[in-house]
């Protein structure tokens, strides 16, 4: 008999009362990531699209792309961005039902905090 | 008691709606980007900071129109579905549809825009 009760379950222990580990962290911050990385996306339709407008429509975005600050947010969603990438390739892997234990989600998790920065430091040597 | 069967109670509710399709689309788009972002990081990248004729003529040419353009319309795409998840996971009601509507509009509009310069630039 399926269960009648609707409404008044309990629910299960949510984030509060759990120690942070390097599994459930890692994963936050796939989503954080992703998330943030709108404001590059935007930041780089409204640089297109001021390219395709003007000239000056084009000085006007590319100064703000181009200034300590644009500098600040595209090498942040450039870490955020190899970050997010990597995390998916987590996923997809455990997706397909492979390396689901935890000693080897472990080692994922720290190959996606190196790697990003890895990835991050050679395509800011690279472009 | 009611004499009606386990499945056809939960059919319809949760992620016995549409949660297997949400999760292959983003399988799909998330294989996408892992080819798409490299080619767009390694081609946007080194054109920013360029002047207003060196980046219209680069954006003229098909590759990095094309990597641009796959890249924006992919991306918020799969921005578009994730996003829904987050704010599923932490808001109701109200809140949660409308947050959902202004995030399709801001991915799709986004995206829209992206490509209309591009092809602007391209022409």
């Amino acid at each position: 008999m399926a269960d009648v009760n609707r409404g008044n379950r309990p629910l299960s222990p949510h984030l509060t009362i759990y120690r942070p580990q390097l599994t459930s962290m890692t994963s936050i911050f796939v989503r954080i990531t992703g998330n943030a990385l709108l404001l590059a996306g935007l930041l780089i339709v409204w640089w297109l699209l001021a390219a395709s407008t003007s000239a000056r429509a084009f000085e006007i975005a590319n100064a703000v792309l181009t200034s300590w600050f644009g500098d600040l947010v595209l090498l942040g969603s450039l870490w955020a961005l190899w970050y997010h990438l990597l995390g998916g390739v987590r996923h997809l892997i455990w997706d397909s039902g492979r390396a689901l234990e935890v000693p080897i989600s472990e080692k994922m998790g720290l190959a996606m905090i190196f790697g990003s920065l890895i990835l991050t430091a050679l395509t800011v040597i690279v472009i | 008691m009611q004499y009606i069967t386990d499945r056809k109670r939960a059919e319809g509710l949760g992620s016995a709606k549409s949660g297997t399709k949400h999760h292959w689309q983003m399988q799909i788009s998330s294989v996408a980007l892992l080819i798409l972002v490299p080619f767009f990081v390694f081609t946007f990248g080194p054109i920013l900071g360029e002047d207003y004729a060196t980046v219209t003529a680069y954006f003229a040419r098909p590759f990095p129109a094309l990597v641009a353009a796959l890249t924006l319309l992919v991306g918020f795409h799969h921005f578009r579905q994730g996003v829904q998840v987050m704010i599923e996971d932490y808001t109701s009601g109200l809140t949660r549809k409308f947050l959902i509507i202004a995030m399709v509009c801001i991915s799709y509009g986004a995206a829209a825009t992206g490509v209309f310069a591009l092809i602007r630039l391209a022409l």
